[in-house]
């Protein structure tokens, strides 16, 4: 049978669920007694165990980063453009690990699972996570995987904040850190935009305060305006004009018609919410994006970056894109000069682009480049 | 080739000046190199001095040979200052055959001194005979193997003599610790230690803040 999938793809690939017993006190104060985390792997760990990657998603993110789960599958993983064999994170050299995180909804335990002491689905009672739980779980699963040193850790976005912490928190556990299109801390901005996406989904009259399940029902539409709010915050105003411009789906103009006019984006923003609101948890959106305006890489090291950063061990590469206005450039350069300030190893690229924050999935030439450059660096010393 | 980029001014195969700065910069110091190419000063350095550093580089393709070579670079247009770094956060601030493509290179060599404990500057000279000869005889802007670039269309916007120079360093209270001048070619490497302004083709100035 000749191969379904490219030479440079993974191919098939079986996700795998993982028990861990062991309490996980969490930065709220709360205790999950007992948690499942739902990995992938690609590539073959070697006999020193030196060549494992981590891969911290983003928001809507999982573990399904790379290849196919069937021949039928319409789409790979959500970074597939990035790993597989001869990719950046090339799994002939690497073994690469994604999981999906805690409060996920993608098989890791989170607001869907059932809580051990109400025999109940969790819903808006999980516990509230931060960034640093997500890497506190990470650590335990490197432990089960027998991973003591992670050759790099790599995330863009909320991936990107993981993939900070885990330096500051286990700095002897990683060496090398990539943060693309990342930032210390959210904007107001940006707070405000997940404020938004959060109270169109509790506005929802299906949301019953985050007990849908129990009810029975689903906050579908709530998530869907969610999605859609933050699908515009992801693209450029440029990239979404060359997209789609003014174009007209249905309907028209014309003196004396009175159809209604539908403009493609209309359309393609509503199709991406009703995609979305499928196969995403509204829990999961919020606890996620309270996650996000959480975090502040340097609040516990008297808001100072360069002390921060000064806990680090291992080198940086820090990625930006020219139109990421939701984690722009300047966001990124901050992460820099406070690595240069705390004399750390680091580089950093701005790479021109017209696909907003969406960029840093996206195949663009000269950040391929780069990114394959630097992580041949980081598989010359595994 | 962006404007802004550093040794993208001046075509200089050779660049003899790299050796005379590697043998000016201490063994273990910190240096930033502004316009730093393709690293070729920064990995020497790396390599033979234990020298940690940075370079500031905004050419694409040259950052991604950085980073190749397992170099800090960061894409930094040197136009918009350094107002990111720290007063004296480094042992030296290099700037390698780009003065003359700074916007305003006055500024510029202020702040590397403001940031670097002391600064190492390379330019080309167009005082040299053959600029002179050039413009005295065609009545033409210089356009030669040393500064090949029509003058509508090249990043060297602020050109200067070694004379031009010293006379800025003099106003900016700027102490110059050494001065080598290099000439490439023979005829002007016999001339260039009698009348270094008409003969040398490149300076490399060490230069420190007058205290």
């Amino acid at each position: 049978m000749p191969a379904p999938f490219a030479n440079d793809s993974v191919g098939l690939v079986t996700p795998q669920t993982l028990h861990f017993d062991q309490p996980l006190e969490l930065a709220s104060g709360r205790t999950l007694d007992a948690y499942d985390l739902v990995i992938e792997t690609y590539g073959e760990l070697n006999a020193q165990k030196s060549n494992a990657v981590l891969i911290c998603h983003a928001l809507s993110g999982h573990h399904h980063a790379a290849g196919y789960h069937s021949e039928d599958d319409r789409k790979p993983g959500w970074w597939d453009n990035y790993i597989g064999p001869g990719k950046p994170i090339d799994t002939n050299r690497f073994f690469v690990v994604a999981l999906n995180n805690l409060g996920g909804c993608h098989g890791s335990t989170g607001p869907r699972s059932i809580n051990p002491q109400t025999g109940q689905p969790w819903g808006k009672d999980f516990p509230h996570l931060r960034v640093r739980d997500w890497v506190h779980s990470q650590a335990r699963l490197a432990d089960r995987l027998g991973i003591e040193q992670w050759a790099a850790i790599v995330g863009g976005s909320l991936g990107g904040m993981q993939a900070m912490r885990w330096a500051l928190e286990y700095p002897d556990r990683v060496r090398h850190c990539v943060v693309i299109a990342s930032a210390m801390n959210l904007t107001t901005q940006n707070i405000a935009f997940n404020e938004t996406a959060r109270q169109a989904i509790m506005s929802d009259p299906k949301y019953h305060e985050g007990n849908y399940q129990v009810h029975d029902t689903y906050p579908k539409d709530g998530l869907a305006v969610a999605r859609m709010i933050g699908h515009i915050t992801y693209l450029s105003d440029d990239g979404m004009g060359q997209k789609f411009g003014r174009e007209i789906r249905s309907g028209s103009f014309q003196q004396g018609q009175d159809e209604p006019v539908e403009f493609q984006i209309e359309s393609y923003l509503r199709y991406q919410g009703d995609a979305f609101s499928s196969s995403f948890d509204a829990n999961t959106y919020i606890l996620m994006t309270k996650a996000l305006d959480y975090f502040d890489l340097a609040r516990e090291y008297n808001d100072d970056p360069v002390e921060a950063f000064s806990h680090a061990k291992c080198r940086f590469l820090v990625v930006s894109f020219t139109s990421d206005w939701r984690f722009a450039p300047e966001r990124s350069r901050e992460i820099v000069d406070a690595l240069i300030g705390a004399d750390k190893a680091v580089s950093y690229a701005e790479v021109e682009s017209d696909y907003g924050h969406d960029a840093f999935l996206l195949p663009i030439d000269r950040y391929y480049r780069l990114f394959t450059e630097y992580m041949k660096g980081v598989s010359t010393h595994v | 080739m962006s404007p802004s980029t550093s040794t993208g001014g001046i075509t200089d195969p050779l660049r003899i000046d790299l050796d005379v700065i590697q043998a000016w910069i201490q063994p273990n110091s910190r240096v930033l190199d502004l316009g730093c190419g393709d690293g070729t000063l920064l990995q020497n350095l790396r390599d033979t001095k234990q020298v940690t550093g940075y370079g500031l580089e905004i050419d694409p393709e040259q950052i991604t040979t950085c980073i190749s070579k397992g170099l800090n670079v960061v894409e930094q247009n040197l136009d918009r200052g350094l107002a990111n770094f720290a007063d004296h956060s480094f042992d030296s601030v290099v700037m390698t055959q780009a003065l003359q493509t700074m916007h305003a290179p006055h500024k510029v060599l202020e702040e590397m001194l403001r940031v670097g404990k002391e600064c190492i500057v390379t330019f080309p000279n167009f005082g040299h005979w053959k600029a002179r000869w050039h413009l005295f005889s065609n009545g033409r802007m210089p356009v030669s193997d040393l500064l090949p670039y029509q003058w509508y269309d090249t990043p060297n916007i602020h050109f200067c003599t070694f004379r031009d120079f010293e006379f800025l360093c003099r106003e900016l209270d700027i102490d110059i610790l050494k001065r080598q001048v290099v000439a490439e070619r023979r005829f002007s490497r016999l001339l260039k230690d009698l009348r270094p302004n008409l003969f040398g083709e490149t300076a490399i100035y060490h230069l420190r803040k007058h205290r």
